[in-house]
């Protein structure tokens, strides 16, 4: 059953006449093209302007649309030969976040991918995209093969966050994220992340040092959900658009702040409406920022990327 | 001033405005729940003398337990927050910035600087809660990676004592990338072979946790800090379950194998002194025959 939100039921509402009409002119054999065309120029105009002005607030929702495409989506439209890799050797195999050999466009890569459910049994499966620590072990394990192999690493992120769950602590996720990153530095080969949907904080952040880190238009990134901010900051939930504008978190703000390289187009509408189409671009992007890391020295990926986050922060000194 | 084991250590929280509560202030312990004498906390670490508790240290005070007399040499004036993203366009960011640097003396979470520790020259960060609760934004990032730099070019190890209760929200993902620029500055600390060693003091939290807090080539806690990734309220709305007893406590980090070694704050200056001669190249006097006979 397709969701909507609520910001989208004007596109729907055209759409739903086009497709009145169009049953209309077929079961009544009158010619009605001119009145489609002139409704289909209305949907498009439509769509342009709202998601052209968007508020950060209805990115999220975006974001968070249970349609979007998800990263196993994406590896399954962009990559071949996708050869799984479980575990992470010490306790368990996390399924909020699978990563193996796969090629992209010819090219042997390892592509590591957090996971959300599109019914109630795949959710629990994938614990709602929030990974254990396993989640984030794993996929170290993976990029430190990759590593050695000299394969470069794909990063697709969509989560909410790491969870905040007893085991999770008790098995130290902030440890596990931690090392993540510090590790990550290491690494010789490109690595280029792009965030598809939620950008959830640390739990994102435990995949995301890339030489190149991409997100997709209606993607967001933030430290803290605008739920958390609102609720800490205002205690009040109606202060959640607020939250999510103040926290500058949208593809464009991200961009402007350096925190992003590049945002990745979406179709208009968002990456839900037309899903290849998004996968295309998302592909596209991906072929691109790996050929431009393609040429660099062991040397030089590891200095541009710790230069990349280094040069992160703003402050006055003195 | 006369310390634990009959070791003279220097006077505490000098800098401290603290210091300058007039002698028969009295206050609760959160421990204890005992009314006692804030003389009794001066002159007893801030540790209540009848249950142990910890109560926090100011970064003041925490140089001055850690470092010999005088020999700390803090890394640069000190850098300050801006409210760059104008947040919530409401100016109360910057506000409360300056309220804060006016109230603790402080110009943000962290104090970074060089120090020696009965002799032994080291690097030292330590954050100080009451500052934004010790959050980490662009300064604390960017002081605890110029220290971790620094220490790196003078070949020093390195020592940070955290506290935070999580993220500057206020500065939006420029914070959350905090976590990651500390994490690569430490990889390279690392890989120049030099040891780091991470002190949890009560709470240690978020972003902290997830990046410098856990990466210490020994990681020691204060008894009963709290420490953890997610805080506890959002554990228990999250799971809807009750949390096991002690739950993210130093001690239960200790029995889950986080954390090397949980140490009272009394001990803490000659468990580190220790720590730091432990982890130098050793000296080839310390290594002769006739010394592992004796
Ligand atoms: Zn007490």
């Amino acid at each position: 059953m397709a969701v909507h939100l609520e910001f989208e039921y004007p596109i729907i509402e055209l759409e739903e006449k086009i497709v009145a009409l169009h049953r209309y002119s077929k079961t009544h054999a009158v010619d009605l093209a001119q009145g489609m065309e002139l409704l289909e120029q209305q949907l498009a105009a439509t769509r342009e302007k709202l998601f052209s002005g968007l508020t950060a607030w209805e990115k999220v929702q975006l974001a968070r649309h249970p349609q979007r495409p998800y990263p196993q989506d994406y590896i399954q439209a962009i990559f071949s030969d996708y050869l799984e890799l479980h575990g992470d050797r010490t306790y368990a195999d996390d399924h909020a976040i699978v990563g193996g050999f796969a090629k992209l466009n010819g090219r042997k890569v390892m592509v590591i991918a957090t996971q959300k459910g599109r019914n109630l049994k795949q959710n629990i499966d994938v614990n709602f995209g929030s990974a254990q620590p396993e989640g984030y072990r794993k996929a170290l394990r993976l990029m430190k093969l990759a590593d050695k192999v000299g394969c470069p690493i794909i990063c697709l992120i969509d989560t909410p966050g790491a969870y905040p769950g007893i085991a999770a602590e008790e098995r130290h996720i902030g440890e596990a994220i931690a090392i993540n990153l510090r590790e990550m530095f290491r690494l010789k080969v490109p690595v280029v992340c792009a965030i598809t949907g939620e950008g959830g904080s640390g739990g994102a952040l435990g995949l995301c040092v890339g030489n190149r880190v991409l997100i997709m238009q209606c993607g967001y990134y933030s430290v803290i959900t605008p739920e958390g901010c609102a609720a800490i900051l205002w205690r009040a939930t109606d202060a959640v658009p607020k939250a999510a504008d103040a926290l500058k978190l949208t593809s464009t703000d991200l961009l402007k702040l350096g925190i992003v390289d590049e945002i990745v187009p979406e179709p208009v509408g968002g990456a839900h409406r037309d899903p290849k189409t998004a996968a295309q671009l998302l592909r596209d992007a991906l072929c691109n920022n790996l050929a431009m890391l393609a040429a660099k020295s062991d040397d030089e990926l590891r200095a541009e990327r710790y230069e990349r986050f280094r040069k992160l922060g703003q402050f006055s000194e003195g | 001033m006369q310390g634990f084991f009959g070791k003279t250590i220097s006077p505490l929280g000098k800098a401290s405005p603290k210091a300058d509560i007039p002698a028969g202030v009295w206050l609760k312990c959160k421990g204890c729940e005992q009314t006692i004498a804030q003389s009794a906390l001066d002159s007893n670490l801030q540790v209540c003398p009848v249950c142990g508790h910890h109560f926090p240290l100011t970064a003041g005070q925490r140089i001055a337990l850690l470092s010999d007399e005088g020999s700390f040499q803090q890394l640069g004036e000190g850098l300050s927050s801006v409210d760059t993203l104008d947040f919530a366009h409401d100016n109360s960011y910057p506000r409360k910035l300056k309220e804060t640097q006016a109230k603790t003396g402080l110009k943000d979470a962290v104090v970074c600087g060089c120090a020696t520790l009965d002799g032994t020259p080291y690097a030292l960060a330590v954050m100080d809660f009451r500052f934004f609760g010790a959050s980490m934004g662009s300064v604390v990032g960017e002081e605890i990676t110029r220290l971790t730099e620094e220490a790196t070019r003078r070949h020093l190890p390195l020592v940070i004592v955290t506290a935070s209760g999580g993220a500057r929200m206020q500065e939006g993902a420029l914070s959350l990338m905090q976590m990651a620029k500390t994490s690569g500055a430490l990889m390279r600390h690392d890989e120049a072979g030099l040891p780091y060693i991470a002190i949890l003091t009560h709470p240690t939290t978020g972003g902290v946790t997830a990046s410098f807090a856990s990466l210490g080539d020994v990681i020691l806690a204060e008894p009963k800090a709290l420490i953890g990734f997610a805080g506890p309220r959002v554990i228990k709305e999250t799971t809807r379950s009750e949390l096991p007893p002690g739950f993210q406590s130093a001690e239960f980090l200790l029995d889950h194998g986080l954390v090397d070694r949980v140490v009272p704050r009394a001990k803490l200056r000659a468990e580190l002194a220790q720590l730091l001669v432990y982890l130098s190249p050793e000296t080839t006097a310390g290594c002769t025959t006739a010394g592992r006979q004796a």
